[in-house]
């Protein structure tokens, strides 16, 4: 567990934030230029905060009044940059074992060969980050990490950096290190998509402080929080091509699991789009519903269910490749018997395009 | 080498160890520079810039005599080497003085350019794995400048195996003791018949010369390869 409370000044700037980070994954979010990387890098102790104090796990990373200071070197931090940072005259085993070289960061071999077996690195092993696709070079970055024995996880914006795809490549290994491990993971994003797939905490950061820190689903489905999270509430992105302009208003796009049918769009055919399904405009059926006025009924499967504190529940639910949320009540979860693997339908009642800016690229 | 007379054969093999000392003894000294001009901030750092660049633009015959002055058997640095028993003024190692002093500029900004190619961001992960300064020099920051440090070392040799103006101002032109490849052309150069001997001398130049920029090239070709910057 991370607890941090700082306070730094830049030119123009204040960062004055303090939340805390427990078990799982912990999403700091927030517009680009509300601290993020500042706070991550104030834990790593790549830079020095001007006040405050840190700890993981009981143990102090700095206390500015106690005058504490522990060199990055010394505070058992994993920390994945957004640009990988491979060293690029080692090959990816040297790589991943270059905190060997450090008596106190030193992982075994069976440990090695537990991390590559999770991130799917052993055909990697003997190439060099140059000869690295992006993707695999974040891999490479996480189980450079993973190995130094780590006693918490920072990822700054670990997938800005790669397209679509490659995301695509990399989001499942991140979601096996959160299930897998029992390390805390601090994420720092600035997107609701990969927020909404991968956090189990959320904090959100607006101009130097934070707003509000809490459960993800909650986070995610708290109307309230709105604003900050801008038009993007919890939701899940689906990314399809404009296949069809139908007459009666209607522009039909292909997305992984098939057609999707949404109020007119005003773009060529051949467009991409990526659109918005909010979870409560999701409805759940056990058996494919005839005589309804919706025009998206998916054939989904149940990936996992999240339970909040209230009385609703968070679905994930896999379509083809895309992934759909569904926010539905707990009684309705167990009436269907909602459990991961479980295949039902889903209703969308609405679909809407979103911003040009949710979910990191590509037009909308 | 037969066709050599001993007197050439002698400057050849003095240009040769004074090349090999100035380039050994410059590496530390310029790598240890190199890195405090491209990664420190410190007062006086324009001035150590300026210093080290100093013999590049001054007239040879200048940075010999100021040499004399310091290092001279009266001069204040001169007089206590001599007082150890390890005086330089009008000897071999004089020349190498002379020669580290005059290739240090060029061997500086090798290195130093390389230091700035290196990303700093590499040291700082390097850091979050658990690597103190002096781990994440060795290992990270040396290895990504060594073709800087390949390149630096064959121009320091090379410029060192040629330098004549201040070697002979600070050291004379004795053959045996001081006369240098350099020296030794000009000294045949000033006598009527040494020209075939100044050609001879001044053939065996342009092929270390051109020896060492070829080496230098493949060299830092290979370790770029090595390293996968190319």
């Amino acid at each position: 567990m991370l607890d941090i409370a700082v306070r730094h000044r830049f030119s123009g700037f204040n960062l004055d934030a303090a939340f805390t980070a427990p078990a799982g994954l912990t999403a700091l979010f927030g517009r680009s230029g509300s601290g993020k990387t500042t706070l991550v890098n104030a834990v790593a102790g790549l830079i020095r905060p001007d006040a405050g104090r840190a700890t993981v796990g009981g143990a102090t990373l700095f206390d500015t009044s106690a005058g504490t200071w522990q060199p990055p070197h010394r505070r058992q931090i994993g920390y994945v940059f957004q640009e990988g940072r491979l060293f690029p005259h080692l090959t990816v085993r040297q790589n991943l074992g270059y905190s060997r070289l450090f008596p106190s960061r030193k992982s075994d071999a069976a440990e090695f060969d537990r991390v590559v077996a999770l991130l799917g690195l052993g055909s990697l092993l003997e190439r060099r980050p140059g000869a690295l696709s992006g993707g695999e070079k974040q891999r490479v970055a996480v189980g450079r990490a993973l190995l130094s024995r780590p006693r918490l996880l920072l990822m700054d914006e670990p997938l800005a950096a790669l397209d679509d795809a490659r995301k695509a490549e990399i989001l499942p290994w991140i979601e096996r290190l959160r299930d897998e491990t029992d390390l805390p993971i601090l994420y720092v994003s600035h997107s609701v998509a990969e927020v909404a797939r991968l956090a189990t905490t959320v904090v959100l950061l607006e101009k130097g402080s934070v707003i509000r820190s809490g459960p993800a689903e909650e986070m995610l489905a708290e109307p309230a929080l709105a604003p900050a999270f801008g038009v993007r509430h919890a939701g899940a992105l689906v990314a399809g091509r404009v296949i069809a302009q139908h007459d009666d208003g209607i522009t039909e796009l292909a997305i992984a699991s098939g057609p999707l049918f949404l109020p007119r769009v005003d773009v060529p055919l051949g467009t991409e789009l990526r659109v918005r399904i909010a979870a409560q405009d999701v409805i759940l059926a056990s058996g494919r519903p005839e005589g309804l006025s919706a025009l998206n009924i998916l054939p989904v499967e149940v990936l996992a269910v999240r339970q909040g504190a209230g009385p609703g529940v968070m679905v994930q639910l896999g379509a083809g490749s895309d992934r759909l949320l569904a926010r539905i009540t707990r009684r309705s979860a167990e009436a269907l018997s909602l459990t991961p693997g479980t295949r039902c339908h889903a209703i969308v009642k609405s679909v809407s395009v979103a911003p040009a800016d949710i979910g990191g690229d590509g037009p909308a | 080498m037969s066709w050599l007379g001993p007197q050439e054969w002698e400057a050849v093999r003095l240009s040769l160890r004074v090349a090999a000392w100035a380039t050994l003894i410059s590496l530390p000294l310029g790598l240890l520079t190199a890195h405090a001009l491209a990664r420190w901030r410190f007062p006086g750092r324009q001035i150590l810039n300026g210093l080290v660049h100093l013999p590049l633009v001054l007239p040879p015959v200048v940075t010999g005599y100021l040499l004399l002055l310091a290092f001279g058997t009266q001069g204040p640095f001169g007089r206590v080497l001599e007082a150890m028993g390890a005086g330089v003024a009008f000897r071999w190692t004089g020349a190498v003085l002379a020669a580290a002093v005059m290739a240090f500029p060029l061997m500086v900004r090798a290195m130093r350019l390389s230091i700035e190619a290196v990303d700093p961001k590499l040291e700082q992960a390097a850091a979050t794995l658990g690597a103190s300064r002096v781990w994440i020099f060795l290992t990270i920051t040396l290895p990504l400048v060594l073709p800087g440090i390949v390149t630096g070392a064959i121009l320091t040799f090379a410029k060192a195996m040629g330098e004549f103006g201040a070697t002979i101002t600070f050291v004379s032109n004795i053959p045996g003791q001081t006369q240098t490849l350099p020296s030794a052309v000009y000294a045949f150069l000033q006598v009527p018949g040494g020209e075939g001997a100044a050609m001879r001398l001044v053939l065996i130049s342009i092929a270390v010369a051109m020896g060492a920029l070829a080496l230098s090239e493949v060299l830092a070709r290979r370790i770029a390869r090595r390293i996968g910057q190319a």
